[in-house]
């Protein structure tokens, strides 16, 4: 039989993303990515690999990019968290990374999508000038199995040099 | 600023117009197997085997049904009614004892093969759940090499024509090598997964069951699904929704399909799983894995005579669905562009002790392509010649086209379609100023670089029939509805269809909506895979469009083909070795590929580079490793290793159109897979000549330990 521990005991957590207030209860053990998706209905983060590698859950926490896989829900508790539901705007206007993404032919499946948005985003905010390759190293957080990196480099590039994010 | 410009009312075939597929997926509006949920439903768990081969005693489930939020959980017994999972293609009697049933019974195989499954009313819960499950195997030797003497050996493919023997015996030189491509795969972004949902129909069918989260061939699975679990054909649904990236591995059939399905009509509630990253690297199709034995009869002008190749292909514990198909493939296309009038070739497959293997990209011809390069280098140093000649002197002419291979895959002769591949070789090496590239690269290492230039040649297949149906109808509005029984796996089909028909019908493009996956909207489908959609499905969409512009509201069309296309292409990489780590960094990359008639140029580049990034992979990185216990080294990113941005060159990419095919009305050759097929072979003769040992790597990935160890010799 298993034995009930305290990380077993669902307790309530209040998470804010995107601006809104989320009352929901956990398990002190489960994660801010399944937390977002499960509980708060934004099925926009994804799982790729769950142990921290991919940054397909990559969010932004207080501005910063995390792996939402690597967090616990209960952890996140206080922090503004953004997800690829917040980038467009409310009528609809997409973000500037996200038309970017798109006039370049960043994604192909779309998986990873959310997460180098979110890491872009969070790059450029804090780093509007950030240089070539100091961009590439940021970028190569993330994994991307289906455009080979090129476009999705050219499109955040683009962003930057307009100096719109 | 507004969304991106789309192009109104212009000639759309050959346009680089934007995604129709890609605003969802930029909003996280994507509707992925993951992001589907029901109410009530539940989530299964898989328990695999954690030894490599064994006798399976038995698995106890009892402290696994007493625990928390758990409804069900089964052992082989409870499914021993379910048959073994068919072929999908090139099936062999002699292969068919060694298919897989939905869970292991007296003998486990690898580590991953599953034993039991558990049910729960929640996804953590039934994860620790199947952890008290005990699995109780008496541990037996595994087989870890494909060439053992203990390997199971079920089939050898055998293929011979011309006259090997005379050439062998009249060659001015035989020249000979060993080549191995180690254990990669495709590895999508997102893993694979299935719901299975019951719904009550007042229908022909009755009762149903939809499956979320199918992928590539939903028609054949859905029907085979049903076949096997003992329904009418209609009564199992496709709703095929997003897929994060198919590559081969995704959507062919799995045990964990025919489980869900099973379970949720068994249970009469929607039943969820989806896998995690380490199942996915234990238990999803493995692929590549073969070596080669070959030898050249060449003449004294260098020419090719006669090839002769033997193989093994490590197969993994079981043959699923796509039974011989990558062996057939390395057996019909080894030959690739060179004329090599006489061929013998045998391959060998062999049964091991690793997760079972089917098609990835490329499937049959990153290996053989990689083999035969290495010889055209072989051939070039024996002969003091340089590589692109060699190549030049044995190229297939344009006037030989279509030109007979004189050999069959996949059902139907190789016949080259149309090509001009010694204009190709030529417009790669001039775009890479061949001869001062060659020079700078000296220069460079008379300087002390390590660096060097590698090319690679091959042929591509693509657009494999033999049908494809789409229906084309007016919607009011002035849209236009497309249904096919085509697939997508993220490659950008809707927009190309959408584009077809647009041109045909003088409409917007963005005014065409793409219905694909959804089984019961259109009678049968074959899906996406072998770089088929775009010639198949395309042609289909072109003829139905064609006659709706004739006749008014609503139009059907078959487009029916005995033959494939045959895209080309050359690759070159520019690499750059470190002496103190062995790391390999790949300065350049340059892919010449000609598809015929790019629909989409955009996409057919996206395609490409994507397919560079994981040929490189391929190349330098990816290893499925296995320690002598069997027991698998690669469970997790950190002990796969993918390219990151960090590890991918620049690709220049020359998409060329000098050959259309003959075989459709709009020219189309696939475009899917030629990014990936050569880069093998170009890297590893651009680390040959980095390190100035022609004939150096024999085996991929090229890892830094691997080259370390040539840079010592
Ligand atoms: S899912 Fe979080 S890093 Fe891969
Ligand atoms: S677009 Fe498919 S993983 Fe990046």
């Amino acid at each position: 039989m298993t034995e009930i521990s305290a990380a077993d005991v669902a307790v309530p957590v209040v998470l804010r993303v995107n601006g809104d207030e989320y009352r929901i209860t956990a398990q002190p053990r489960r994660t801010l990515a399944d937390a977002l998706r499960d509980d708060c209905g934004l099925t926009g983060t994804h799982l790729g690999c769950e142990h921290g590698v991919c940054g397909a859950c990559t969010v932004l926490l207080d501005g910063e990019p995390v792996r939402s896989c690597l967090l616990f829900a209960v952890q996140s508790q206080g922090a503004e968290i953004r997800t690829v539901e917040g980038l467009a705007g409310d009528d609809g206007t997409l973000h500037p990374l996200q038309e970017a993404f798109w006039r370049h032919h960043g994604l192909q499946c779309g998986f990873c999508t959310p997460g180098f948005l979110m890491l872009s985003a969070g790059v450029l905010e804090t780093r509007p000038d950030i240089g070539d390759d100091e961009l590439r190293e940021a970028l190569s957080s993330n994994l991307c199995r289906c455009t080979g990196y090129q476009t999705i480099v050219e499109a955040v590039r683009s962003v930057r040099d307009a100096g719109e994010a | 600023m507004g969304e991106p410009d789309r192009p109104r009312g212009r000639s759309l075939i050959g346009e680089s117009v934007l995604r129709l597929e890609d605003r969802p997926l930029l909003v996280g509006e994507g509707r992925f197997l993951g992001d589907v949920s029901f109410e009530d439903e539940l989530h299964l768990r898989v328990v695999r085997s954690d030894v490599a081969h064994g006798v399976l005693r038995g698995v106890g489930l009892e402290d696994v049904l007493a625990a928390e939020g758990v409804v069900a959980a089964w052992g082989a017994d409870e499914v021993a009614h379910l048959p073994a999972i068919e072929f999908r293609m090139t099936g062999f009697d002699e292969l068919r004892p060694h298919c897989q049933r939905v869970l292991a019974g007296e003998r486990v195989r690898y580590v991953g093969d599953p034993v039991a499954v558990v049910i729960a009313e929640d996804p953590y819960l039934a994860e620790d759940a199947a952890e008290l499950a005990f699995v109780d195997v008496d541990p037996l030797e595994p087989v870890l090499e494909a060439n053992s003497p203990e390997a199971v050996a079920p089939l050898t493919l055998e293929h011979e024509h011309g006259d090997v023997e005379a050439a062998f015996a009249g060659a001015h030189r035989i020249v000979e090598l060993r080549a191995t491509v180690g254990r990669h795969s495709g590895i999508p972004l997102e893993t694979r997964g299935l719901l299975a949902r019951p719904v009550d129909g007042d229908g022909p069918d009755g009762n149903r069951v939809e499956l979320y989260g199918i992928a590539k061939v939903p028609h054949y699975n859905c029907v085979t699904i049903a076949a096997m679990l003992g329904l009418a054909p209609g009564q199992v649904v496709g709703r095929e929704g997003h897929v994060g990236g198919g590559f081969g591995v995704r959507g062919e059939l799995y045990p964990e399909d025919l489980l869900v399905t099973h379970a949720a009509l068994k249970l009469g509630r929607p039943v969820k799983w989806v896998e995690d990253r380490r199942e996915h690297l234990l238990a999803a199709n493995h692929s590549r894995d073969q070596t080669y034995h070959v030898r050249a009869a060449v003449d004294a002008d260098g020419i090719v005579q006669a090839i002769d190749a033997d193989f093994f292909h490590d197969q993994g514990g079981y043959v699923r669905t796509h039974g011989a198909t990558v062996p057939n493939l390395s057996v019909a296309l080894l030959p690739g562009p060179y004329l090599v009038p006489s061929y013998r070739v045998r391959g060998h497959i062999r049964l091991t002790n690793k997760t079972p293997a089917g098609t990835y990209r490329a499937p049959g011809r990153f290996e053989s392509t990689f083999v035969r390069e290495r010889l055209m280098d072989a051939v070039a140093a024996t002969y003091g010649l340089d590589p692109a000649e060699i190549r030049r002197r044995n190229l297939i002419p344009p006037e030989s086209m279509p030109f007979d291979r004189g050999v069959n895959t996949l059902g139907t002769p190789v016949v080259y379609d149309s090509g001009d591949y010694a204009r190709l070789l030529d417009r790669l090496l001039d775009h890479l100023g061949y001869e001062s590239l060659r020079e700078g690269l000296a220069a460079r290492r008379g300087a002390g670089e390590r660096v060097g230039l590698g090319i690679g040649m091959f042929v591509e297949k693509s657009g494999l029939g033999p049908f494809d149906d789409v229906r084309v109808r007016r919607l009011d509005g002035g849209g236009v509805e497309v249904v096919t029984g085509a697939a997508s796996v993220g490659q950008g089909m809707e927009t190309v269809i959408a584009q077809i028909c647009a041109e045909v019908l003088d409409v917007d493009y963005v005014d065409v909506t793409v219905r694909h996956g959804q089984t019961d909207m259109i009678g049968r489908g074959l899906g996406a895979f072998a770089s088929r959609v775009t010639v198949m499905t395309g042609v289909a969409v072109y003829l139905a469009a064609t006659e709706l512009a004739a006749t008014g509201e609503v139009a059907e069309a078959t487009f029916n083909t005995e033959h494939m296309t045959y895209p080309y292409g050359a690759h070159a990489a520019v690499v750059r070795v470190d002496e103190g780590t062995g790391g390999v960094t790949v300065e350049r990359y340059v892919v010449a590929y000609d598809v015929g008639r790019a629909v989409n140029p955009m996409l057919v580049e996206g395609q490409i580079i994507g397919g560079v990034a994981q040929g490189i992979g391929g190349a330098l990185l990816e290893l499925f490793a296995y320690d002598s216990d069997g027991q698998p080294l690669a469970t997790s990113f950190m002990d796969y290793l993918m390219p990151t941005v960090a590890e991918q060159p620049p690709v220049e990419v020359l998409l060329s159109e000098d050959a259309p095919s003959p075989l459709n009305p709009l020219g189309l050759k696939g475009a899917g897979e030629g990014g990936t097929t050569a880069c093998g072979a170009a890297i590893a003769a651009a680390i040959d000549d980095a390190i100035g040992r022609p004939g150096a790597v024999t085996s991929l990935p090229a890892t830094p330990e691997l080259v370390r160890s040539l840079l010592r010799i």
